[in-house]
């Protein structure tokens, strides 16, 4: 290239060698995660041997091509393509939220243009202010595509396409209509990839300076690059350097932080009850009045709700305090809901009861098969490297009674029943070792128990799996072949299997699976929950369980219990105490009478939600720490207003075990502080040792001295990235993939799954199944979400989506106000006709406190299973 | 319409090389392309609906608001140029009261440009559905669109 011998890997491009080599070639419409286009021609070059001026983004290269990049051809055709782009783009850089920030200004300085050669002409079309967090000028674009390529290529979301024709080509969402109209997820990843100013983001200001942390939404964990200006939140992008996210949001993390974070409903200083009111107090009063009263309660009679909202350091001093200073292991989360069953099915085949592989090697995979997710709406970063896998070829198959978005991603949608997954990959199970698909020398080689397994399915007839299912033996035999054939696959899940009643059950059919095919501690492979909160996995990490201390020793155990009381100085309860809905039931029995709730927000949460309002209203004491006065605080004794993620240090561990470093970016808001402070105080003030941390850092020196998965880690470490548990020691880099060198456990073990019919079930009465979902603007209990204007305006109300034919049947519209009522009780609430509802099946999210779907689910647990039936209650739909 | 176009679906594959030919089956069995029709298409084949939208506004061929009765075509070639097509283009769309690409409001012209019709020898030009007007002129445009004889004048 230009005369100088260059290395170059086969299958690069001209360009991408150029860039390898560091000779710089100008370009617009090239980008390194995207498909070569050869749309700008500003890459042009000479290439001896071929005629003309070839575009080096498209242009492979091969084993001594001669190229040269500044011949006086080449840098007549850049300089026509530049003077043509500028003839119809605006001349007011000065104005322009771009300006010195634009591609298109640094390719016209590197050419050297000073002067408009071509008559000027405009475009004069409206900017598109459609969407709430992003504005589309038009009148700026130089078609370059990138915004179509992301959208398609990377998001497999495809909202917008060149449209027309000549000088009239556009960037067009469907019909030419604003861009609110279309698919568009308004991820910003457009933005990002803008050029130009095009696309650029509304109500941005430029920071003083960019602090790298990570989102606290759900488990991706995804790298935010937050910008301050004059101590605000002045901007948030995605961290470019993630591993995780590589350079993309979702919704949630691009436009979902600042709002929440700054808002004026903000908690600032205590608050204690007098009466049927708050006043606000000084933390010292209220830290006094708390450590008194909890103080006076017996270990059985208070209970403590940890957050795997909060940091690592604030889940173990959480649990700590429960244990040590409250003398009681009644300590849980809302992991309970969702990540337990995966935690004891996993630790009981595996040994380890987390995601076995990264999210990075799911697109590697030859067969995917996705069992109760939802990603692209509750994961939807995650989603990416799912599409990228599905656009490389590879076998996508899908279980979802709801017609997702992946499920038109999907190779094979099966469309089973609600409650049928358990036996649905038992049948499948049937079907590989009946055509001789099972992995015979791993089985043999690695795994026990195998020949119990094997007589269990004897029971999964597939006439019987498809009875229960509604999937037709065909496309059952089809998964298992596809599953049973294609090398490596992966299995990802979400909450639609685990939030069930017999949820263990569907988590060791998973598994079973897994071992059965040899897909366990291989890239690509494995058993991969993908959990909804950010620190999910952290917070069962840090032993916020009632049966577990950190580092999943189980309580019961005296061997881990002497470990513990060495290092806290103390005497630990060894029988386990009780989780989130046991809590709920001792507290409405009048058994547990205080109550500490750290982040969470059980009233909406938390199924049977009327019986959980009366049962904290019967507590004597509710302590009650979060950023908002949420429905559960309205409740408290006392409020303690907490900092939020962005004003605080501390590590998250993401779905895929990385711990990752949260850092402090502005000071805590009003006179909030962060969790951890707080608990610290309070053991202080209850004369209790092993609480004086001066800092977030000093807490995971101790949780390394104690959790051998954490050995390593420390936040120096972190700084230059998260590292992936186990972690050993200060030299390990981390263990991406579990189970390499053989299973933890020592062998993978086959568990016989029996079929159970669910506990709920339709009948004359109550025809329909409601199962709960999740909405792509809105989070959980939408405390954070519904108070940013934008989300609120994309998705502002509940509805309950159902089939037309229900619809029909029931006498109701779309948009009509209808009742929903279970055994439990009733709600009303908008209906919409949806495509994607199956007869029989009704759906709700459960973001919005005005129409509380948990006042329709049972609190009924298992008591082997401990998790509550959330994803299916029988209810019936009423006209009004 | 539906059952049309889920007829038409019964001979094609959903494999995206389709889209070209589903949309010139479709626009040949309804006249045009409803916007409906581009998202059913975009269903059936598994892609974007901006992307079918995008094809159906790049090619020509596919027209996505249905035309008039008579479809009127001025020639733009060279020769045609030369002898006055642009004139002859601006008295149309004065006449007819429309710019290329749109129907009149009664339906009854749907006004279309084009390059060259290879009938150089008798420019400007003027193509009403299938018949050639040569030599056009400002009288013989008055003819052509006269309120009763409209379209039956000859040459």
């Amino acid at each position: 290239m230009d005369g100088k011998e260059i290395k170059a890997a086969p299958g690069d491009t001209v360009l991408k060698a150029s860039k390898k080599a560091g000779i710089y070639i100008p370009t617009l419409c090239a980008d390194k995660e995207l498909e070569p286009y050869g749309g700008c021609r500003l890459c042009v070059v000479e290439i001896e041997g071929v005629r003309g001026q070839p575009t080096a983004c498209t242009t492979p290269v091969a084993e001594g091509m001669k190229v040269l990049t500044q011949t006086p051809a080449v840098e007549k055709i850049r300089r026509t393509a530049i003077e043509l782009i500028m003839s119809d783009h605006p001349a007011d850089c000065l104005i322009c939220v771009k300006n010195q920030r634009c591609d298109l200004q640094s390719a016209a300085a590197y050419l050297g243009i000073n002067q408009y050669k071509f008559k000027r002409t405009s475009r004069a079309v409206n900017p598109d202010t459609s969407n709430p967090f992003f504005v589309r000028d038009l009148n700026k674009c130089i078609l370059c595509a990138k915004c179509v390529r992301v959208c398609d290529e990377i998001r497999g979301v495809g909202a917008i396409d060149v449209a027309f024709r000549g000088f009239g080509s556009v960037i067009a969402a469907f019909g030419n209509q604003p861009i609110i109209s279309s698919n568009c997820i308004s991820c910003g990843s457009c933005v990002s990839k803008c050029p130009v100013g095009a696309l650029y983001l509304k109500n941005e200001k430029r920071p003083d300076t960019e602090i790298v942390t990570v989102c606290t939404y759900c488990g991706v964990g995804c790298g935010l690059s937050i910008g301050v200006r004059g101590g605000q939140i002045a901007r948030v992008l995605p961290d470019p350097n993630s591993e995780v996210n590589k350079g993309h949001l979702c919704v949630k993390g691009h436009f979902g932080v600042t709002e929440f974070v700054h808002h004026s409903e903000r908690l600032t200083s205590p608050l204690i009850r007098v009466g049927n009111n708050f006043i606000k107090s000084t933390w010292n009063e209220a830290l006094e009045l708390v450590a008194m009263k909890l103080g006076k309660y017996k270990g059985p009679e208070v209970g403590v709700i940890s957050s795997s909202k909060a940091t690592n350091e604030e889940n173990y001093l959480a649990q700590k305090f429960a244990r040590v200073a409250l003398n009681t292991n009644n300590v849980d989360q809302c992991a309970r809901l969702c990540a337990t069953p995966t935690l004891e099915a996993l630790t009981a085949a595996f040994g380890c009861g987390a995601m076995t592989n990264p999210i990075g090697d799911i697109s590697g995979a030859g067969c995917v098969l996705a069992l109760g997710t939802n990603t692209t709406v509750s994961h939807p970063v995650l989603a990416m490297e799912i599409w990228r896998g599905v656009r490389r070829g590879s076998k996508f198959i899908v279980v979802n009674p709801k017609e997702t978005e992946l499920a038109r991603w999907a190779s094979l949608w099966l469309q089973n029943r609600p409650g049928s997954d358990a036996a649905l990959l038992m049948g499948i199970a049937k079907v590989i070792v009946g055509e001789g698909l099972e992995d015979k020398e791993f089985i043999k080689g690695k795994c026990e128990n195998y020949e119990a397994f094997k007589t269990s399915l004897n029971e999964y007839d597939l006439d019987f799996v498809e009875n229960v299912s509604g999937i037709s033996k065909e496309k059952i035999t089809q998964a298992a072949r596809i599953y049973g054939t294609v090398k490596p696959a992966s299995i990802i899940y979400g909450s639609g299997i685990t939030q069930h009643i017999y949820a263990r059950d569907n988590v060791e059919a998973a598994a079973n699976l897994a071992m059965l095919t040899g897909n366990v501690g291989k890239p690509s492979s494995g058993v991969n929950p993908l959990f909804g909160q950010n620190n999910v996995q952290g917070a069962c990490d840090m032993g916020a369980l009632p049966d577990m201390l950190p580092g999943y020793q189980n309580i019961n155990k005296d061997e881990a219990r002497e470990i513990f009381d060495a290092a806290w100085e103390c005497q630990l309860e060894g029988t386990p105490g009780l989780t989130v809905t046991e809590m709920m039931k001792e507290a409405g029995e009048k058994k547990l009478k205080a109550m500490y709730i750290i982040g969470e927000n059980p009233v909406i949460s938390e199924p049977d939600s009327q019986h959980v309002i009366e049962a904290l209203k019967k507590l004597e004491f509710l302590v009650v720490q979060d950023l908002f006065l949420t429905d559960t605080a309205r409740l408290a004794h006392v409020v303690l207003p907490a900092a939020s993620f962005a004003e605080k240090d501390g590590t998250f561990t993401n779905t895929e075990r990385r711990v990752q470093l949260v850092r402090k970016v502005i000071e805590p808001v009003g006179d909030s502080h962060p969790d951890w402070w707080i608990l610290c105080q309070l053991a202080r003030r209850m004369e209790t040792k092993g609480f004086e941390f001066a800092n977030p850092s000093q807490i995971m020196e101790e949780i390394a001295g104690l959790i051998g998965e954490y050995a390593g880690i420390s936040h120096s470490r972190l700084g230059s990235g998260g590292i992936q548990w186990p972690c050993p020691d200060k030299e390990h880099k981390g263990t991406p993939i579990l189970h390499e060198n053989g299973f933890i456990r020592g062998k993978g073990r086959f568990t016989p799954v029996e079929y159970r019919e669910p506990r709920e079930k339709p009948d004359a009465e109550y025809p329909l199944i409601l199962t709960t979902e999740r909405n792509r603007y809105h989070y959980q209990t939408g405390t954070m979400t519904r108070r940013v204007t934008g989300m609120d305006m994309l998705k502002h109300e509940e509805y309950l989506s159902i089939s037309k034919t229900d619809a029909e049947r029931a006498g109701i519209a779309g948009g009509e106000v209808v009742k929903v009522v279970s055994r439990r009780g009733e709600l009303k609430v908008k209906a919409k006709i949806s495509d994607d509802t199956p007869e029989g099946i009704v759906a709700m999210s459960f973001h919005f406190p005005g129409t509380p779907t948990n006042v329709l689910t049972d609190s009924f647990t298992e008591p082997s299973m401990r998790t509550p039936e959330l994803k299916l209650t029988a209810v019936k739909v009423v006209k009004l | 319409m539906k059952e049309k176009i889920t007829e038409i679906f019964t001979k094609f594959t959903d494999e995206r090389d389709n889209l070209i030919p589903l949309l010139q089956k479709i626009q040949e069995e309804l006249g045009y392309l409803p916007e409906e029709s581009l998202k059913e298409v975009a269903k059936f084949l598994h892609i974007p609906e901006s992307e079918v939208f995008g094809v159906g506004t790049f090619y020509s061929q596919f027209k996505l608001k249905p035309g008039g009765k008579k479809t009127v075509v001025v020639c733009r070639g060279t020769a045609c140029h030369v002898k006055g097509g642009a004139r002859i283009q601006k008295d149309i769309e004065k006449m007819l009261g429309v710019a290329p690409g749109e129907t009149t409001p009664d339906m009854e012209y749907t006004l279309e440009t084009v390059a060259c019709i290879g009938a150089c020898a008798l420019a400007p030009n003027v193509v009403v559905d299938k018949e050639i007007f040569g030599q056009v002129n400002a009288r013989k445009i008055k003819e052509m669109f006269a309120p009763a004889e409209t379209g039956t004048t000859q040459d």
